[in-house]
């Protein structure tokens, strides 16, 4: 027997309870922790198929970042969890009634024409072949438009998210570049014409 | 042996889980991201499976671009949350229907 | 020749425009000379034309003057097409034109709207040649049109009277009847013969000889028998035909030089000399003859009836233009088109000399014109009198006269006849001759004999009118003597048109007369006294002399007599109380009805407010689907794709 089933079902089987417990669990913050090990698990099967760079990828950016973002989100706001547990109980048939039609249809679909006998095991690679090297050779040529989209995607995220949190408090003291960068001399140096003082005497009154 | 059926079978058990939870957590917004989440996790995975069986890199390619814009989703409906929740000091769904006509 | 063609067509309308937009600065006897002149030239090259086409027999005449536009192989282009029927319509036209010209500076001699007066028959006379000279069927509606037009404009042209605003619309709203009939059949030539150019059309008529068409399903009628007829509607319109004749009676409210240009010689014969021009195509269809036949008849008959008891002078002779014209149809309807044109020449001369004689004497009278206010005008006006004597002998059709040869030419062809109705026909204008000279010898006698009737100031003023009237008058006496008797030979018996007009052999009933009663004058002068016709005419003269000079008691007493006749007749027979009734009251009934259905409750209420109020409703229910919570929407979204995937498994 080979290993890769085994694999595959122990993954596949972490993976799907990982996402039930998601989405039941009351506590948000167990909730993002599952949710990190669907991530997890998910990031192994692609390993089985051969996305070494999409699981790393996967594990770096989505668990190390997004999802510490989520957790930190959660944990920074104060909520109160209880209202919006309701209405749980009442909607669970209907869920799951939706979610099984749905997945009865899906595979009905899937399952007959995605077979071996159509798709059969690829031909796997070799010692030297390189994931990485090969999505990079591609992205960096074919996909080069797309790829700088993408960028310009995370850097509108950026902005708009900094946007969007951002907070003046009318108490607090802020730089303003432009008002700087605008200012002149004569905004900031004042020259005064005066006597000089006497070189003796008792200057010190003056 | 592993076949892409199972691979697929796997996406679409994730992306009705998803969609059940989108149906179960309707009152609180974070858990309906998390379910967004969820989704794209099971369409990449569809992504991944194809790529690999296929032996097309393509849909490799495509799950990048798809991280990258549910990264970009994930940050930008985190802020709209924290801005929500500092106006309406809650995230209750079933609260915001100021577009109720 | 095609610059003195172009020349005579343009030179009214360039006398139109001078006298129409520049009328304040060229003043009175400006405008009146720059029409006449433009005018006066016009009749100048149609008798060179004339002399050209028909007294050295040159060949016709027919090119393109102007392409207006090329559409999916279709032409529409001015063009003019000169043969000897269209060289006579000419002198016609162009002739009385200028005779009326001349007469309106006596006639509207204080009328502040003398220029616009001037310009406007200068512009009828532009629309008249227009049509006359048409090589198509486009030109042919666009002359049509602009004498409507006119016509419109100058019987309204004492536009503060409400009678004549009245009576233009009515004139407007009656043509426009017949031009549809005219549209329509326009429309079928362009349909059917694809082309609108009378060459191509007449070459293509022996084809379409046994086409049929179904205009209600299941009923096959002969396409050119439609055709003819639909354009006899127009020419009933125009020609003043029962049932659309009401129009022109009530026209009398224009100026009398119009009712002598327009509704005597000119505009009202467009229709006689459109069937006439169209000759090629009724000889294919019988059944449109005899449509033409029946209608004449009955025009001819009872519109002379109501001539007997008017007592408006113009009126009178309004009534007799109309039964004159009938006589004219039935000449179409027997396929003696060259009578036709034969009666409509002489006919324009001597009913315009009877229609400017009348505004003669309208003008010594001060604008009155009820005859039983006149009488014994005759030696204070002779010049009139004479005139009027003449034009009511050749109507009346004594011979020498011209209207004799014109109309017992058209009785002889009407006897030789077979065709369906002529029997009807025959007794039709056989007994409209009696008529006729009846009310033509009433209007005499009570205008000019007997003892005048007006009070004394009128009586002190009345005089002969100044000579730009007399001499328009005398000028067309002239030809209402000799015409007849110049003509008779070579018009309507001889080969005078040619090749312009067609008549087939079995239709021929002009040489049937011919044979019988001989194409000479002289000959055909002795035997028209011999006939029931002549005898008919001088017991009307005898009957009318009777009653209006020997004994005028007796008018009155068989008017009383006959109340229930005379009652009909001076309602001249219901027809416009009919219309009234039906088209007037029902077209309003028809507005109303839609305006109160159809406008405030279908459109207004129905589609306007109803679709701002449906939206309404709707949206009421709609908008408790707009909740505002997001996962109502992400329900609706889900169970379309739940949805839309189900659809695609159960359809794989």
């Amino acid at each position: 027997m080979a290993i890769e089933p085994v694999i595959f079902y122990f993954f596949a089987t972490i993976l799907v309870a990982a996402s039930v417990a998601v989405i039941t669990v009351p506590n948000s913050v167990h909730a993002v922790l599952f949710l990190v090990l669907a991530f997890f698990t998910s990031a192994g099967l692609w390993l089985l198929l051969e996305a070494e760079f999409l699981a790393i990828t996967l594990v770096l950016v989505y668990v190390g970042a997004v999802m510490v973002l989520f957790l930190f989100v959660v944990m920074m706001l104060d909520i109160n969890f209880e209202p919006t547990r309701e209405g749980f109980i009442k909607n669970l048939p209907i869920g799951i009634l939706v979610a099984l039609i749905m997945v009865v249809e899906i595979i009905l679909v899937v399952w007959p024409n995605f077979g071996l006998d159509t798709h059969g095991a690829p031909i796997p690679h070799g010692a030297d072949y390189s994931n990485t090297k090969e999505l990079g050779s591609v992205l960096y040529t074919v996909y080069l438009y797309a790829f700088e989209l993408a960028a310009a995607i995370l850097l509108l995220a950026i902005v708009a998210a900094i946007m969007l949190t951002l907070r003046r408090r009318p108490n607090n003291k802020y730089q303003d570049p432009g008002q700087q960068v605008l200012a002149r001399k004569a905004d900031r140096l004042r020259i005064v014409k005066m006597q000089s003082s006497p070189k003796s005497g008792n200057g010190a009154e003056s | 042996m592993i076949s892409l059926s199972h691979f697929l079978v796997l996406g679409a058990i994730l992306f009705c889980l998803s969609v059940a939870g989108i149906f179960l957590n309707r009152k609180n917004v974070i858990i309906l991201l998390m379910s967004i989440e969820l989704m794209l996790l099971a369409v990449n995975m569809n992504f991944v499976a194809f790529s690999h069986f296929h032996g097309d890199i393509a849909g490799q390619i495509f799950v990048f671009f798809i991280l990258t814009v549910a990264a970009a989703e994930a940050a930008i409906g985190l802020a709209i949350l924290i801005t929500l929740f500092r106006n309406r000091r809650t995230i209750n769904v079933g609260e915001l229907d100021n577009l109720s006509g | 020749m095609d610059k003195v063609y172009l020349i005579l067509a343009l030179s009214p309308l360039v006398g139109a425009i001078i006298a129409g937009l520049f009328g304040k600065k060229i003043g009175r006897a400006g405008a009146h000379w720059a029409t006449i002149i433009s005018v006066a030239i016009s009749f100048v090259l149609s008798l060179f034309v004339f002399n050209h086409i028909v007294l050295n027999d040159a060949p016709t005449y027919n090119a393109t003057v102007y392409q207006w536009l090329l559409s999916d192989a279709i032409n529409f282009e001015v063009g003019f097409l000169v043969d000897e029927l269209t060289a006579t319509m000419l002198i016609v036209v162009t002739f009385v034109s200028l005779m009326v010209h001349i007469y309106t500076i006596g006639y509207m001699h204080d009328d502040p709207g003398y220029q616009r007066f001037f310009s406007y028959i200068s512009l009828f006379t532009f629309s008249m040649l227009m049509l006359v000279m048409a090589n198509n069927f486009m030109q042919l509606f666009f002359g049509w049109e602009a004498v409507g037009l006119v016509s419109y404009l100058l019987i309204g042209f004492w536009y503060k009277k409400p009678t004549a605003i009245y009576a233009n619309l009515k004139a407007f709203l009656v043509n426009r009847v017949g031009d549809f009939g005219f549209l329509l059949g326009i429309a079928a030539v362009l349909m059917y013969f694809g082309s609108l150019d009378y060459a191509e059309v007449f070459a293509g008529a022996a084809d379409h000889a046994e086409t049929t068409i179904a205009i209600f399903p299941g009923i096959e009628w002969s396409l050119i028998t439609v055709i003819c007829i639909l354009l006899f509607v127009g020419a009933m319109g125009k020609s003043a035909q029962v049932p659309l004749h009401v129009w022109l009676p009530d026209s009398m409210e224009g100026p009398t030089p119009i009712s002598a240009l327009i509704h005597a010689a000119t505009m009202v014969t467009a229709g006689i000399f459109m069937v006439s021009r169209m000759s090629p195509l009724f000889e294919w269809s019988e059944t449109a003859l005899s449509v033409v036949l029946v209608i004449g008849a009955i025009t001819a008959l009872f519109m002379a009836f109501l001539g007997l008891i008017q007592n408006d002078i113009k009126r009178v002779i309004a009534y007799s233009t109309l039964s004159q014209l009938g006589y004219m149809t039935v000449a179409l309807g027997v396929s003696a088109y060259s009578a036709a044109m034969f009666h409509l020449m002489t006919h324009a001369f001597f009913k315009a000399l009877l229609f400017l004689a009348a505004g003669s004497v309208i003008i010594a009278m001060h604008h009155e014109q009820d005859m039983r206010k006149m009488g014994g005008l005759r030696k204070y006006m002779p010049i009139t009198y004479w005139t009027a004597l003449i034009g009511s002998l050749a109507l009346m059709g004594i011979p020498p006269f011209a209207g004799f040869f014109s109309k017992d030419t058209i009785i002889e062809a009407v006897g030789a006849s077979t065709i369906a109705g002529s029997d009807f026909a025959y007794f039709a204008v056989v007994a409209g001759v009696f008529v006729t000279a009846f009310y033509s010898m009433r209007l005499l006698f009570l205008t000019f004999h007997g003892k005048p009737r007006m009070d004394e100031h009128t009586l002190h003023h009345v005089k002969e009118s100044p000579k730009v009237v007399t001499v328009p008058l005398i000028l067309l006496a002239i030809p209402s003597v000799l015409a007849g008797w110049i003509a008779l030979s070579g018009m309507p018996f001889g080969d005078y048109f040619g090749n312009s007009i067609v008549v087939f052999d079995q239709h021929n009933s002009l040489a049937i007369a011919k044979e019988m009663h001989g194409g000479e004058p002289w000959h055909f002068l002795t035997h028209g006294i011999m006939t029931l016709p002549f005898w008919l005419v001088i017991a009307a003269i005898v009957t009318a002399w009777v009653f209006y000079i020997a004994k005028p008691e007796i008018a009155g007493i068989i008017a009383d007599r006959f109340s229930g006749i005379y009652r009909v007749l001076s309602d001249a027979y219901g027809i416009d109380r009919l219309y009234y009734a039906v088209f007037a009251k029902g077209s309003q009934l028809l507005g109303r009805g839609f305006s109160s259905v159809g406008d405030a409750r279908l459109i207004d209420g129905m589609m306007v407010n109803g679709a701002a109020n449906s939206v309404g409703r709707f949206s009421s229910v709609v908008r408790r689907l707009q909740t505002g919570f997001l996962y109502h929407y992400a329900f609706a979204m889900i169970v379309g794709l739940l949805v839309l995937i189900g659809w695609f498994v159960l359809a794989r």
